[in-house]
């Protein structure tokens, strides 16, 4: 077990920023991929009994999403380069954790990114996760939302430019656990909030002997999927969309996200840390906020 | 539990039985009322009265009668607390209303957003009564309502399903009110978030009896929607409410108060202490909600199905104390 060597808070500003234009690609897929799904919905509620979905009913809405995302490249299943993991049945719809594994032996000079994709979800591209070179990231966790019964996919792509995906069935929850935000005054009232935890390498473990950092970001990452009661108008989507991590200008990780990662976006991730500068984060959200903050790398077993 | 609460009748509905052929629910439901259970209702009070919910999932055999319901009736209008878990069990509701008062149910009020308590709403606005709920309840249904209609579709099935709306309050409470049925006046409390983040309370004054919701379980395991630490935190100004008795959202249909919190408490207590050593030991949540608060196992009905969820909701706010 890794221990945990100290946690900083902080709160970011919010200055304005441009919108990238790989953002309004992203945005143009996102609502691509919502109207397919919308249309596999409004086609399940006319049926007699197709609220689920199935493995088979997954599997098709990745193949009519796969070629938005990824074109007509190749994608290698299985290879055991990339691994998905995900809890069998999500427990809390809105906060489901997902691990995912690089291995160093089959990818010795790491991958270039990882992307993160959830079938069902009105926005299945969850993440596309950028990994800095030589920044040593070889296991990645975060927290999503599960909308329905789907499977989570895991698509790395290598140095060399291929792709290798793992997926896992996620059986959505029972009960009455909703891919929604739960106290909805405290995530505006915090909204910004950063908080960075170091955790040395643990002494003595074999695996994930690198020293891990977690990210975490107060933010309701709203899907604007609802309307304003009162009003009756759609809420606009209000989400973390991108963040960096770098120790000096030296890139970590940074993430193009949507609305499935869940609020309060969290990352943790082991890397290798050079020497000297301090970890500097800075994240967007579609509103335009830029929050910002930096933290010395914690020397102690670093 | 004072059992000497208990008095008086005991009165029994049937689904569309009793209640007239002006009931428009025995046209497209026969099939379900023919084998329906019966909806007992019982008198635990002067002119109060308390549905008892099943310990168990929402599924087709218990129709989604898994929560708590109540009446109080006044000299001009009577009140229900929650509608319960399908228009089918609301409809029973309303025949055994029928049975034990001649006035009108002016008032539906929903203690908070999930479905046990709010499936059967649109049955009570279809016979006049006004929906009542926390100011948060309209935002709540509106980012849940349409996942919980999808959702419920293969835990309740199509039949049960049939017709049910999500009916959001007409009439808000943002922090307290009053609402006179004649002669009796109920007392509505609106608190920060807790179970959810709107939850209401709802207090008779004329017998002291404190119609909680969620936010006091008994027997079956507490489940977090809203804020455990907001939770823990209102429990005691919950408990300092002056009630003769109380009416849990799932559990007895009449507890001493405020020793029904006892329980509940000490089940936060380990999921919260259990949670907070994790995370100062840096282990991640994954592993983490396999273990939290396993100790209280034996102690409830339900655990299995809610006590992970409960400790990934907790872990993942408790991470931000």
């Amino acid at each position: 077990m890794p221990a945990c060597l100290g946690t900083t808070f902080r709160t970011g500003g919010g200055t304005e920023m441009q919108v990238s234009a790989s953002w309004n690609r992203r945005l143009a897929i996102v609502a691509a991929a919502y109207l397919v799904v919308m249309a596999g919905s409004l086609a399940d509620l006319s049926g007699p009994a197709a609220a689920q979905q199935s493995p088979t009913s997954s599997e098709r809405i990745w193949t009519s999403l796969k070629g938005d995302v990824f074109g007509d490249r190749p994608i290698l299943a299985d290879t055991g380069l990339v691994r998905i993991e995900a809890p069998k049945r999500a427990q809390d719809a809105a906060v489901v954790p997902v691990d995912v594994y690089i291995d160093p032996a089959k990818a010795p000079d790491g991958v270039k990114s990882v992307t993160m994709i959830i079938d069902v979800n009105p926005s299945p591209v969850a993440a596309t996760f950028q990994i800095g070179k030589e920044a040593g990231v070889t296991h990645l966790s975060t927290r999503v939302r599960v909308d329905d019964y789907s499977y989570l996919r895991a698509i790395a792509e290598t140095q060399g430019g291929e792709l290798h995906m793992s997926q896992t069935f996620v059986k959505a929850s029972g009960g009455c656990s909703a891919p929604a935000v739960k106290n909805t005054d405290e995530a505006l009232a915090s909204m910004g909030r950063m908080k960075l935890r170091q955790f040395a390498p643990a002494a003595g473990e074999t695996a994930g002997n690198a020293p891990e950092l977690q990210l975490m970001i107060r933010h309701p990452n709203n899907s604007g999927l609802q309307r304003d009661p009162l009003t009756q108008y759609f809420i606009p989507a209000h989400f973390i969309q991108n963040f960096s991590i770098s120790q000096g200008d030296r890139l970590i990780l940074a993430m193009e996200g949507g609305i499935s990662i869940s609020e309060d976006p969290n990352f943790r991730f082991d890397f290798a840390p050079g020497a000297g500068s301090e970890i500097r984060v800075e994240a967007t959200d579609t509103e335009g906020k830029v929050f910002r903050d930096q933290w010395p790398l914690e020397a102690a077993g670093l | 539990m004072r059992t000497d609460l208990f008095r008086r009748r005991l009165v029994t509905g049937f689904a569309c039985i009793g209640a007239g052929a002006a009931m428009p629910c025995c046209l497209p439901h026969q099939a379900l009322a023919a084998n329906h259970q019966n909806f007992a209702l019982s008198e635990i009070a002067d002119g109060v009265f308390a549905f008892r919910g099943k310990n168990e999932l929402m599924t087709p055999g218990n129709e989604g009668a898994i929560c708590n319901l109540g009446l109080v009736v006044g000299d001009e209008a009577a009140a229900v607390i929650d509608s319960g878990g399908s228009l089918v069990q609301a409809r029973a509701f309303i025949a055994a209303i029928s049975e034990v008062t001649p006035k009108p149910v002016r008032f539906l009020i929903n203690t908070h957003m999930h479905p046990d308590h709010i499936f059967g709403n649109a049955a009570f606005r279809d016979i006049g009564a006004t929906v009542i709920g926390h100011k948060n309840l309209p935002r709540a249904l509106e980012a849940r309502g349409a996942f919980y209609l999808r959702n419920y579709r293969s835990q309740l099935g199509e039949a049960l399903m049939e017709g049910i709306e999500i009916v959001p309050p007409a009439q808000l409470v943002a922090d307290r009110a009053e609402f006179d049925l004649g002669g009796r006046v109920l007392h509505l409390r609106a608190w920060k978030a807790a179970h959810t983040d709107n939850d209401l309370t709802v207090y008779d004054a004329a017998t002291g009896t404190l119609f909680t919701g969620d936010l006091v379980f008994m027997e079956h395991l507490p489940t977090l929607d809203g804020s455990l630490l907001g939770w823990i935190r209102q429990m005691d100004a919950l408990a300092a409410i002056d009630a003769q008795r109380v009416v849990p959202g799932h559990g007895p249909i009449a507890a001493d108060w405020p020793e029904a919190l006892e329980a509940q408490r000490r089940y936060f207590e380990v999921l919260a202490g259990d949670i907070r050593q994790a995370i100062t030991e840096g282990r991640p949540l994954a592993e983490t909600v396999k273990t939290a608060g396993r100790s209280e196992a034996s102690n409830w009905a339900l655990f299995d199905e809610y006590n992970e969820r409960n400790a990934t909701a907790a872990y993942a706010e408790l991470e931000w104390e």
